[in-house]
């Protein structure tokens, strides 16, 4: 949420002629992969609008803290800064000369498809704080949020999201707690212990469910991303320098504590992610960061029937072609949208995307690199697709949806009783998944309690809440 | 080998329409199986609104039907719930009407000028005739109904008997009592074909999983109702009419009745394919306000229209300006079954024995569901129903 108005160097004045006209591109989601298109498009003599709901540009990977903080090396948490550095650069000079409209603080909320495309944004509850961006081609560069498995003690104060204790440290320079247990699955559980202690933060644990056998099977995708794994093994330097152990087969089945997180109960797992009865240990804490991993934000696109795929750790991207193209004419996507793999597939995919976008030939090195980084990406998800039994962690009493506080009970009822046999049908029946959050919170939870096993993309023709008022108000022109 | 079939009915289709249906059905002891390709309330059912509206309708058939399922929803309601179909007292708890968020609110009606009021105090008086309890409003009193009412309305009428129900809860609940009463509900399974003998009656059905032999079909396959009477090789011309609905977050109780623009009623009885929108505002238990809803016939086209939600917000605002200062949270859409004058199919069909009718109810069909499912269980019973089936005939359509 914008912050102060010098966060907007840019943001035009309602009905100022940078809003009415008709770009060559836009790019919704001002992240690695949005960020790379944005320049390369510009740079390629495309005019480009570039919006993005944030303040900053950036977006998960290259979150940093606002300039009134005063952080003096934002660049000491992050791997990668030089190229963040370097594409920032490029969004400057490009902002400077015209051929990029950078519009922070534009949440769209709905995209109309047509020769010209045309996007809604909201900009803020103020009446007019509505803005219609025109475009001949858009790409879809909106991320991914976190997936979340809830169980006994969740909403307790203390636990926060994995991504979420990252984001504060990288953007307010404040941690969750002193001592900090990492849990869940995935590859940002290392990334975001490892950001903790370095922070000053202890870890008494880092408890990730899967056994990291799986990687074994894919070798040669391994041998081929010598990046990715100097990451991880930096990561991991960095964990045991500081004594952290890693526990795999292994999850947070509660959290203790009354007014806050004061423990928790870690338990081994058999390999359907059920706990193994008696393996239960209590490690004490007064913060628990949990993340599953990420699933892709893609509503603006399925909203309009763009074809989805359904990704090895079990979420729902979009579906591309080898050019980045959805299955919308006009319509391209890159980075965590078309499934989850991190910020040097993103950067490759909006790179790649703004080449065909503007009829350029793709260098056949980043056309490798961008298949390497993504059959990396797809290697990982295998790995880290929960478990079906991790639902066992849940006690009737256990709430799934915490925006509207709906028990595992209540969701059991609606399947076994009152013939729910999808989320959807589950939502209708309890108000799972109505709350602000729209289900992105209970969602998985509440398709895995359904019995639907397979994925599906979640409808939400609005992204984001809309102010009525904007809404009713007529068009910006 | 004979073997007498397994069912005596079988349902098609596990919205509203076909629950209430397989309810009264199993109630008058006949053994029911209710068929779906999808989950319980899958279709329009779970994409629509809950309004039981007797104020919209002028008088003639289907406010009959309105009133008698106005009275079959309060009774329903008044269920208590243990003992309402076998183990049905665990779990949620309360009676039915609180399981389905039954709420007798009452509905409002209010016109913005003169000759809107005069207009409206017409129509009122038509249906009075019929039965409906309507009570003018003088415009300086409407604000002791509804505080946040924009300023400055003519006059509107109260119409104590709009109620309103959770759509996908009172499917559910329906069918979980038919459930425990002993008809079979059958999830996942797409009828694909309807069987004839050679003497023109109902053999039974095919489905994705098999055949199933029965002597009667009951088509509550709601918008798909056209498709499903196709299989049977007779004709009914069930269109999709769409409709958006915006949902604000939650809001203290700031409306209390469901409020409308006198304009609604021109609306609903259109017969063009144009889009209107006339919005009609409700709060509900859990706190959002529900706004809706436009219709429109565009198909099946599930994109969510722009132009639509704006006027609906505006709309919406025009009625309480309070309003204008909230978040819309979500919107849905449905497509609403939808026949050409505006009347639902309901009973047997005379070109094919066996075949029974009950779809079409257009944005009507969760206040039309009980009496359609208690006419439809006459009809299966041999006994005379409640209300003449004449208007709603589905070969009436053939004729012309
Ligand atoms: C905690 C954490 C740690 C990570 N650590 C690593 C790591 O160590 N190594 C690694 O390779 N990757 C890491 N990642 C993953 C990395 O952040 C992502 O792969 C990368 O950011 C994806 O880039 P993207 O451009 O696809 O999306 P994002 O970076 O998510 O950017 C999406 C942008 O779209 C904007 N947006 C979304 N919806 C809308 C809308 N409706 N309207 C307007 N704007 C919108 C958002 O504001 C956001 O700025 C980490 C992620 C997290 C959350
Ligand atoms: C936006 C909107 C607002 C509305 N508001 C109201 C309101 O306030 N009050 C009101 O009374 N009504 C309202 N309605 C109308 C109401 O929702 C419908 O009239 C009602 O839901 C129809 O119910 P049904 O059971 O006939 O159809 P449905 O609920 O659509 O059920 C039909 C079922 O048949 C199944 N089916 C179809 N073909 C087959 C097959 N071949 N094999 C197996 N199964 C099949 C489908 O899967 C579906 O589940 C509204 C509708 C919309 C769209």
């Amino acid at each position: 949420m914008p912050t102060s108005p010098s966060d907007h160097p840019n943001r035009p004045e309602a009905g100022e002629r940078a809003v009415s006209e008709v770009y060559d591109l836009a790019v919704v989601g001002a992240g690695p992969a949005g960020l790379a298109a944005a320049v390369t498009a510009a740079g390629l003599g495309l005019r480009c609008a570039l919006l993005d709901a944030g303040p900053r540009p950036g977006g998960q990977y290259y979150r940093h803290p606002a300039p009134g903080l005063g952080a003096v090396h934002p660049e000491r948490l992050h791997h990668g800064w030089a190229a963040f550095a370097a594409l920032s650069s490029r969004l400057k000079v490009h902002t400077a000369a015209g051929r990029i409209t950078y519009l922070t603080g534009h949440q769209v909320w709905t995209a109309e498809r047509g020769e010209i495309w045309r996007l809604h944004a909201t900009l803020g509850p103020e009446v007019g704080a509505h803005a219609v961006v025109r475009a001949r081609t858009v790409l879809l560069a909106t991320g991914a949020y976190e997936r979340q498995l809830p169980f006994p003690g969740w909403t307790l104060p203390g636990v926060v999201t994995a991504g979420g204790a990252q984001a504060m440290l990288k953007s307010g320079l404040v941690l969750p707690g002193r001592r900090v247990v990492v849990a869940g699955s995935g590859p940002l559980l290392l990334a975001a212990a490892s950001s903790l202690v370095s922070a000053g933060a202890t870890v008494p644990a880092v408890v990730e469910a899967t056994s990291y056998l799986h990687y074994a099977k894919g070798l040669p995708t391994l041998a081929a991303n010598p990046a990715k794994l100097a990451e991880g093994a930096g990561h991991g330097a960095t964990l045991l320098r500081h004594g952290v152990r890693l526990r795999r087969s292994s999850a947070v089945v509660e959290a203790h504590g009354t007014e806050r997180v004061t423990a928790v109960t870690v338990a081994r797992l058999d390999r359907d992610w059920r706990p193994v009865p008696g393996s239960e240990r209590r490690i004490a804490c007064d913060a628990l960061a949990v993340g599953h991993g990420l699933l892709p934000q893609i509503e603006l696109a399925t909203e309009l029937g763009a074809r989805t795929r359904e990704t090895p750790d079990g979420s729902v991207a979009l579906a591309v072609d080898s050019g980045m193209r959805t299955s919308l004419a006009g319509l391209w996507a890159a980075g965590e949208t078309c499934g989850v793999g991190g910020a040097d597939l993103a950067l490759a995919e909006g790179e790649l995307a703004a080449r065909v976008i503007a009829g350029r030939p793709v260098p056949p090195a980043l056309r490798a690199r961008r298949e390497r980084r993504r059959a990396f990406a797809e290697l990982m998800a295998a790995a880290h697709r929960p478990g079906p039994a991790w639902t066992e962690w849940l006690r009737p009493d256990t709430d799934v949806c915490r925006c509207e506080e709906v028990p595992a009970a209540r969701i059991r009822e609606a399947v076994e009783e009152l013939g729910a046999g999808d989320a959807r049908t589950v939502k209708l029946l309890t108000r799972a998944g109505m709350g602000w959050c729209q289900g992105r919170m209970c969602g998985p939870a509440v398709a895995c309690l359904s019995g639907d096993d397979r994925p599906r993309a979640d409808s939400r023709p609005l992204a984001c809440p809309v102010p009525l008022a904007q809404l009713a108000g007529p068009e910006p022109s | 080998m004979l073997t007498r079939p397994p069912y005596d009915v079988v349902v098609v289709g596990a919205g509203v329409v076909g629950a209430a249906c397989a309810y009264y059905a199993t109630l008058a002891g006949l053994s029911v199986a209710v068929v779906d390709r999808g989950p319980v309330a899958g279709g329009t059912t779970g994409a629509g609104e809950g309004n039981l509206l007797v104020s919209d309708k002028e008088p003639g058939p289907e406010l009959d039907l309105a009133l008698l399922s106005t009275r079959l929803w309060g009774e329903l309601a008044a269920e208590p719930g243990a003992a309402f179909g076998g183990e049905a007292g665990r779990g949620t708890g309360g009676g039915f009407g609180e399981r389905i968020e039954y709420e007798a609110k009452g509905g409002l009606v209010v016109a913005s000028g003169e000759p809107g009021m005069a207009a409206l105090r017409a129509f009122a008086e038509g249906q009075r005739a019929a039965g409906v309890e309507a009570v003018e409003i003088a415009g300086e009193r409407l604000y002791e109904l509804e505080p946040h009412l924009a300023p400055g309305p003519a006059g509107g009428v109260h119409y104590p008997q709009d109620a309103q129900v959770q759509p996908a809860l009172a499917a559910a609940h329906l069918l979980r009592a038919a459930r425990s009463a002993g008809a079979e509900l059958r999830l996942g399974e797409t009828v694909t074909a309807v069987r004839t003998r050679p003497d023109g009656s109902v053999l039974g059905v095919t489905t994705d999983r098999g055949q199933i032999d029965v002597p009667a079909v009951v088509n509550a396959a709601g918008t798909w109702g056209g498709e499903l009477a196709r299989l049977a090789g007779v004709a009914l011309p069930v269109l999709p009419r769409r409709g958006f609905v915006l949902v604000t977050e939650p809001l203290p109780r700031i409306v209390r009745h469901k409020v409308y623009a006198a304009d609604y009623v021109a609306d609903v009885a259109s017969g063009s394919a144009a889009l209107q929108t006339s919005a009609v505002v409700e709060g509900t238990p859990a706190g959002p306000v529900l706004i809706g809803a436009s219709r429109e016939r565009v198909g099946f086209d599930r994109t969510l229209s722009v132009e639509v939600l704006r006027r609906l917000a505006v709309q919406a605002a025009a009625l309480f300006p309070v309003l204008a200062e909230v978040a819309v949270q979500r919107a849905y859409r449905g497509f609403r079954p939808y026949l050409p004058d505006h009347l639902p199919a309901i009973g047997a069909d005379a070109r094919l024995p066996g075949l029974y009718h009950a779809c079409g109810h257009e944005g009507a069909g969760i206040g039309l569901a009980p009496a359609t499912g208690l006419l439809i269980s006459r009809q299966l019973t041999g006994k005379q129903p409640e209300l003449d089936l004449s208007p709603f005939r589905a070969d009436r359509f053939a004729r012309s």
